[in-house]
């Protein structure tokens, strides 16, 4: 019954999105009011429909009612009851549905609490966004149903990919989603910008605090999944560019171009045919991550569901909506030129310049990702796009970007002094040069990459609060005290993020260059010495979980001395799994946090006679890599409570250039 | 002649500790920690054939093991390391690696990215020379203008 309520429910969403999908958009257009109204009632009711199929399908799956096929090949019934909820989007229907509601969610919340936005552009905005709902809708109703039953009913499911039964990885894809979905909003916002024909300051102020949401999200997202490989995958890897990460990498790429370039549109008037661009190029590359994740054409570690025949759908609904969407940039764009002008030494040449290397490494990652599927139809040819090819490319590219995002922000509007920028970034300068020559002098195994990456990574961290430094301390000492508290949380909201990207860098150039590795078959009573630690294996043991055994190694820690073995600081038990549904075998490293990194240990397969293959890793200053992405996030955050935001969007002031569709500001000429 | 012998005489304790590390089914790891170095810089750029999208040094799979014995195995022989990947690319092809080699097929591949960034910088340059000629458009004012503006200038100083 539940699970026809759910199906039930789905097709009335497809019914209500099809409606909101035309009829606001005529109303808009004959300026008819009762058919713009249509617009909210339906997004909210899309909304609820999309959330009674999602928790038809959660009753489901904590039932463990086999009769679903869903339930049958992703649940079992020993499954502990966190997977059991979270299973429901560990699979192909279950997340698609997920999106879905995560796509309506967002419109819900335009519908809500959009009430100060100019009502043609609410009903254009929630009508793009409906478009999208009928295309997901269609393709989950016709495609991948996942309410579909089987007879007879199965007595016991199939269960769980083992990997994904983890608490990282669990909450992964929604925050993933989040992100994803969310920059359906900005592409909604310049679809209808392009439609109404007209793109001011007040729409970029509407756009942004949405964007930078959905750039939280999926850092987040982006983050935990990073993590997860890194305990899980058994290796201590944290990114393999691997089509699966690309895929929300571009996004990200894209979306991080669009909220900086979004600036320029709210404080300047200018950059809106390149920003409306960019918004609908992030959304289609969401779009397209999905395509390659749900489609299988490219081999990954995370392609966990795959479905050939699935992907032509999508493929199709990529086509029409990039190609529907930049055709209608092509004929709409050309009337959004103009603006204010600006030299390319200002903060908007600095932003450009940000826009221009973001958008060319998202590019070259495209390429990368895309390649050996175009070369195999092609040309029949195999060819492996691997790290080394996107650390020869993509690297390169953000070395200027990272040098340059601490100029940017001391650049004035319009046209900036880089020289008088430079000479007050002379004290950060300074600092950071002898960091690297601090750690030249000190460290063993120094090269020069690792020079340049302490340099570059002190750079960023004390560069990046230098604009809240000057706003604070410009008058002197005296007064500082109220400056700091009326620090606009914008301001504050950039020097996290930048910062956080300086702690991403120090964590990766320390963990590159120091990162210890050792290999040991090992013995009862055996030791191994890692950095400074000594571990000495002290059994092994078979234990049992809910629904796996695991041979569950034991260690001593010790400090490591010249002779005899010290007090055990710590014990260590990393678990090799076997899972009664499923002939996966996953490692759970054990893993110990110190204050200069991690002891990483895994246990491997038994040689039958006693020993163990054993990995032991140091993974120094690993935590900052975490710790840098939080900043970005906690950055994102505080810059969306800014006053400006909560205020929301004056209602499009009747402006001295009405349309913003004016030649040059006078301004720009001075 | 030192070298070859030193060389053999690794080579053969390799194939003994290889013998027995493959009966039990674990890592054959070279003796000497300067070769070992080596075969896993190695390891790091093959692909492993069976799981998706892993290097053989990160994967755990039987097959991936297998290879690595093999790498250490020609690095034991005395091969360089542009031998084994030779030797390694003649049996399982250019798919093994993971950076690709610079061929016909992978040419737009390698110049794809230079060239995405030269096109970038041309389509900014021509931007802000654009924007440049568009304040020439505005034209200065003509004389009769000008009287009109101390004119009005004039109005206001006065009011």
């Amino acid at each position: 019954m539940v699970a026809e309520l759910g199906h039930f429910a789905l097709i009335v969403a497809m019914v209500v999105a099809a409606v909101q999908a035309t009829v606001p958009l005529v109303g808009a257009a004959r300026g008819a009011d009762e058919l713009i109204a249509v617009a909210r009632p339906a997004a909210l009711i899309q909304f609820l429909m999309a959330g009674v199929a999602f928790f038809a399908l959660m009753y489901c799956f904590v039932q463990s009612d086999f009769s679903v096929l869903t339930v049958f090949q992703s649940s079992h019934s020993l499954k502990p009851l966190l997977y059991k909820v979270t299973g429901v989007w560990g699979n192909h229907e279950g997340s698609l549905l997920l999106w879905i509601l995560i796509l309506t969610g967002f419109g819900a919340a335009v519908a809500a609490f959009g009430t100060n936005l100019p009502p043609t552009l609410a009903a254009r905005v929630l009508a793009v966004q409906a478009m999208i709902g009928v295309g997901f809708l269609a393709f989950i109703l016709f495609t991948s149903n996942p309410f579909e039953r089987v007879f007879p009913v199965p007595l016991e499911g199939r269960g769980l990919n083992p990997l994904l039964q983890d608490p990282g990885l669990a909450i992964h894809p929604p925050f993933l989603y989040l992100g994803y979905v969310g920059f359906s909003l900005a592409f909604s916002f310049a679809v209808a910008a392009l439609i109404e024909g007209r793109v001011d300051p007040a729409w970029a102020r509407w756009v942004r605090p949405w964007t930078l949401a959905a750039w939280c999200f999926l850092t987040t997202g982006i983050t935990l999944g990073s993590w997860w490989a890194y305990y899980e995958l058994g290796w201590g890897g944290f990114w393999f560019w691997d089509p699966v990460e690309n895929a929300s990498f571009m996004p990200w790429l894209a979306g991080t171009a669009l909220l900086h370039s979004a600036i320029v549109v709210e404080r300047r008037d200018t950059l809106k045919a390149w920003t409306i661009l960019l918004a609908i190029l992030t959304f289609s590359l969401s779009l397209l991550g999905t395509f390659i994740v749900r489609s299988g054409v490219l081999t990954s570690v995370h392609a966990f569901a795959t479905d050939p025949a699935r992907g032509l759908f999508i493929l199709g609904f990529l086509v029409v909506v990039i190609g529907g969407s930049l055709a209608l940039f092509a004929v709409r764009a050309p009337a959004l030129k103009a603006g204010g002008l600006f030299a390319p030494i200002s903060r908007e040449g600095a932003l450009v310049l940000n826009n221009l290397l973001l958008a060319t490494a998202c590019a070259t990652v495209l390429l990368g990702t895309l390649y050996p599927l175009f070369l195999d139809a092609l040309t029949g040819e195999k060819v492996s796009v691997g790290p080394p090819f996107f650390n020869a490319t993509f690297g390169p590219l953000m070395v200027p970007l990272l040098v340059a995002m601490v100029v940017g922000p001391l650049l004035p509007w319009k046209r900036g002094d880089l020289r008088g920028a430079l000479e007050r970034l002379r004290f950060t300068f300074l600092v950071a040069a002898s960091a690297g020559v601090t750690v030249y002098a000190m460290a063993t195994d120094t090269s020069l990459a690792a020079i340049g990456g302490i340099i570059l990574a002190t750079w960023i961290i004390l560069g990046g609060l230098r604009p809240l430094y000057e706003r604070v301390f410009r008058g002197g000492v005296a007064g500082s005290a109220e400056r700091l508290r009326a620090l606009p949380r914008s301001a504050i909201g950039m020097a996290f993020a930048h910062c956080g990207i300086g702690v991403i860098v120090m964590g990766l150039t320390v963990l590159l260059t120091w990162q210890v590795e050792r290999d040991q078959v090992m013995r009862v009573g055996d030791a191994m010495n890692v950095s400074g630690y000594t571990i000495v294996l002290r059994g092994v043991q078979s234990a049992a979980g809910p629904n796996y055994v695991a041979q569950r190694a034991n260690f001593d820690v010790h400090r490591t001395r010249s002779e005899g073995l010290g007090p055990v600081l710590m014990t260590l038990h990393p678990e090799k799994r076997s899972y009664v549904d499923s002939p996966q075998v996953t490692t759970e490293a054990a893993i110990e946090p110190t204050v200069m990194g991690d002891l990483y240990v895994v246990v491997g397969d038994a040689d039958g006679t006693g020993g163990y293959a054993v990995r032991g890793y140091f993974k120094p200053f690993v935590h900052w890599l975490w710790f840098g992405a939080a900043l970005m996030v906690a950055g994102g955050v505080v810059s969306l409570t800014d006053r400006r935001h909560r205020v929301g969007a004056p209602s499009a002031r009747k402006s001295r250039d009405p349309g913003a569709l004016a030649g040059a500001h006078p301004s720009a000429a001075e | 002649m030192m070298a070859a012998a030193r060389g053999a005489l690794a080579a053969l304790m390799f194939l003994v500790l290889a013998t027995a590390a493959l009966a039990q089914g674990l890592e054959a790891t070279l003796p000497d920690p300067a070769l070992e170095a080596r075969a896993r810089e190695l390891h790091k750029v093959l692909r492993c054939l069976v799981c998706q999208n892993q290097s053989i040094h990160e994967s755990n799979a039987e097959l991936a093991r297998d290879l690595r014995n093999v790498v250490r195995e020609r690095i034991a022989a005395g091969d360089t390391d542009a031998q084994v990947m030779t030797y390694v690319v003649a049996r399982y092809g250019d798919w093994v690696l993971l950076r690709p080699p610079l061929n016909a097929g992978t040419l737009v591949l390698w110049l794809g990215p230079p060239l995405i960034l030269a096109t970038a910088l041309l389509g900014t340059g021509v931007y802000f020379v654009r924007s440049r000629r568009a304040i020439p458009d505005m034209k200065p004012l003509t004389s009769e203008e000008q009287a009109r503006v101390a004119a009005l200038l004039g109005e206001e100083r006065q009011g």
